[in-house]
């Protein structure tokens, strides 16, 4: 049963994960954008450091470095009087009641909570990518189109929101329908950082060993798991590729782009 | 312990040479820079032999994809979408269960489930697959009159390939291909980390740089460290492909030459 729950683990943290990532990226390419200088320099700040840092140690890193940080606020706010060092020695120590997720608390708040660090893990990274991505978007729809705003009169918020957001989309829909795939790929880096998750099951059921034999009762069936595995992302991939093709062709109706040309052209 | 010490004993320690018991407490930062530079071994074997012997492929897949006969170009196809639409992580866990059992059926096969050559015939099959798309993608951008002008020198067939086609796929895809290359690189982290067991702790650099950080609960100093090498190694390609890129490039005008972009990627 848990195997089967954990493909739906797998589509809820996409489900979850795109949304968040869209409106941090949003974000970040607005702050890269602003005309407010520092703020501007974190944007481009935040998109250069999370692109530049090598791949999975990047995972590794932030989930602890993020479960640290979140137990060292705590333990500051809510254990003031404690005295000890926080690193002794390899121990991290913090007091009982800054554990996160409370040492009491049922299991599934445990779940929850592992679930929302990679939410939020995958959320900063693809993020950063997003940011970079709706950033060059916004810098690829005409001069001319907000030049146009301008002449009629719109302030700089309104042509943001009713010329430039409507046209970037199509600009944006290349490289963002690629961070799809790449997400899509990096959700087996879920078992990493301990959600049961559909590698973990795989593993885990295709290998149990009985306890009166050390070998197998039956054949190792992992490979298969694998197999099949393979076959839902292949097939994901493919549907995915159908989706974002449909997309591409509705946003680029009416786009002063060769897509929409074509289009033009064909009716 | 001095560093020149630590040195001794685990400079080549993922090889399998110098002292056999990793450091347990204590750790100086001299030892996690030589262990983690210890492991970096494995990482430049299995990016460099997967690269160098993926090229090969990779151009074969492009011409099959290109080709207009249906047998050469569906099974190219087939072969890219297989390695590209899934994740190398499932790759590895499936190939080595695979080899497992395979082991079973055949001595023959025992090699195979070791991280050396398992991972290695992985990743080899991997990069082709996504320098083919690269490479299938240059073809189709060649420029018609560099066809056109090879047709009225009266080269055709593998001449024509040898001589104008094949450098000038090679000149266009270079750029990509370069990202594909530290890309590779980067992916060789995943081998000790999904179904290829380390042996006797003979591990990569990420091998040993969690071994730190699950040692010491302090991930701070051993990423950093794993990220220092890795930039190095990073610098290290882009200008040996730089100047192969370079070299490909000295016949256009200044202007025209493609410089290269870099694009670090981030799962594959």
């Amino acid at each position: 049963m848990s195997f089967y729950t954990s493909f739906g683990t797998v589509l809820l943290l996409l489900a979850i994960t795109a949304p968040t990532a869209m409106a941090v990226g949003f974000g970040g390419a607005m702050a890269a954008r602003a005309r407010f200088a520092p703020l501007s320099w974190l944007g481009k700040g935040y998109i250069a450091i999370v692109r530049g840092v090598p791949d999975i140690a990047f995972f590794m890193f932030f989930v602890i470095a993020l479960d640290q940080g979140i137990e060292w606020l705590l333990h500051k706010v809510k254990c003031p009087d404690w005295d000890e060092p926080i690193r002794q020695g390899s121990d991290f120590v913090v007091c009982d009641i800054a554990k996160m997720p409370l040492g009491s608390s049922p299991q599934w708040m445990h779940e929850t909570y592992g679930f929302s660090l990679a939410v939020i893990t995958f959320a900063i990274v693809f993020g950063a990518f997003a940011a970079n991505v709706l950033y060059g978007a916004m810098r690829a729809v005409p001069h001319g189109q907000i030049e146009t705003a301008e002449a009629y009169g719109m302030t700089h918020r309104q042509t943001f929101w009713r010329i430039l957001v409507p046209q970037m989309w199509v600009y944006a829909l290349p490289g963002l329908s690629n961070l799809w795939m790449v997400l899509i790929k990096a959700t087996p880096l879920l078992f990493l950082l301990g959600v049961e998750d559909i590698v973990y099951w795989a593993r885990e059921l295709g290998g149990s060993k009985t306890a009166k034999f050390t070998a197998y009762p039956h054949e190792d069936w992992r490979m298969w798991y694998f197999l099949a595995l393979l076959i839902f992302y292949l097939a994901f991939t493919k549907v995915s590729e159908v989706v974002l093709e449909k997309l591409m062709k509705r946003l680029s109706h009416g786009q002063a782009t060769l897509g929409g040309e074509a289009q033009r052209k064909a009716s | 312990m001095s560093c020149f010490q630590t040195l001794q004993d685990y400079a080549f320690r993922s090889l399998g040479y110098g002292e056999r018991l990793l450091p347990r407490s204590d750790f100086t930062l001299c030892e996690q820079f030589t262990l983690i530079g210890s492991g970096m071994i494995w990482n430049i074997y299995f990016g460099v032999l997967a690269v160098f012997t993926g090229f090969f492929l990779a151009t074969a897949l492009a011409v099959a994809k290109n080709s207009s006969q249906a047998i050469y170009r569906k099974p190219a196809e087939w072969f890219i979408f297989l390695f590209r639409g899934s994740p190398l992580f499932i790759q590895f866990f499936f190939a080595y269960f695979m080899f497992l059992s395979l082991k079973g059926v055949s001595p023959i096969f025992d090699p195979l489930t070791s991280a050396w050559l398992g991972a290695l015939i992985v990743l080899f099959l991997n990069t082709a697959a996504y320098t083919g798309e690269i490479f299938y993608g240059a073809l189709q951008s060649i420029p018609k009159g560099d066809v056109e002008a090879a047709d009225a020198y009266g080269l055709s067939g593998w001449p024509r390939f040898r001589r104008v086609v094949w450098p000038t796929m090679l000149r266009l895809a270079w750029p990509a291909y370069t990202n594909e290359a530290i890309f590779l690189f980067h992916a060789t982290t995943l081998v000790y980390f999904s179904g290829f067991p380390a042996w006797r702790q003979k591990g990569d650099a990420l091998y040993y740089a969690s071994y730190f950080a699950d040692k010491t609960f302090n991930p701070f100093i051993p990423y950093p460290i794993l990220a220092f090498y890795f930039i190095l190694l990073t610098l290290v390609i882009i200008s040996g492909f730089g100047l192969v890129n370079k070299r490909l490039n000295r016949h256009l005008p200044q202007a025209r030459r493609a410089k290269l972009k870099l694009r670090i990627n981030l799962i594959r």
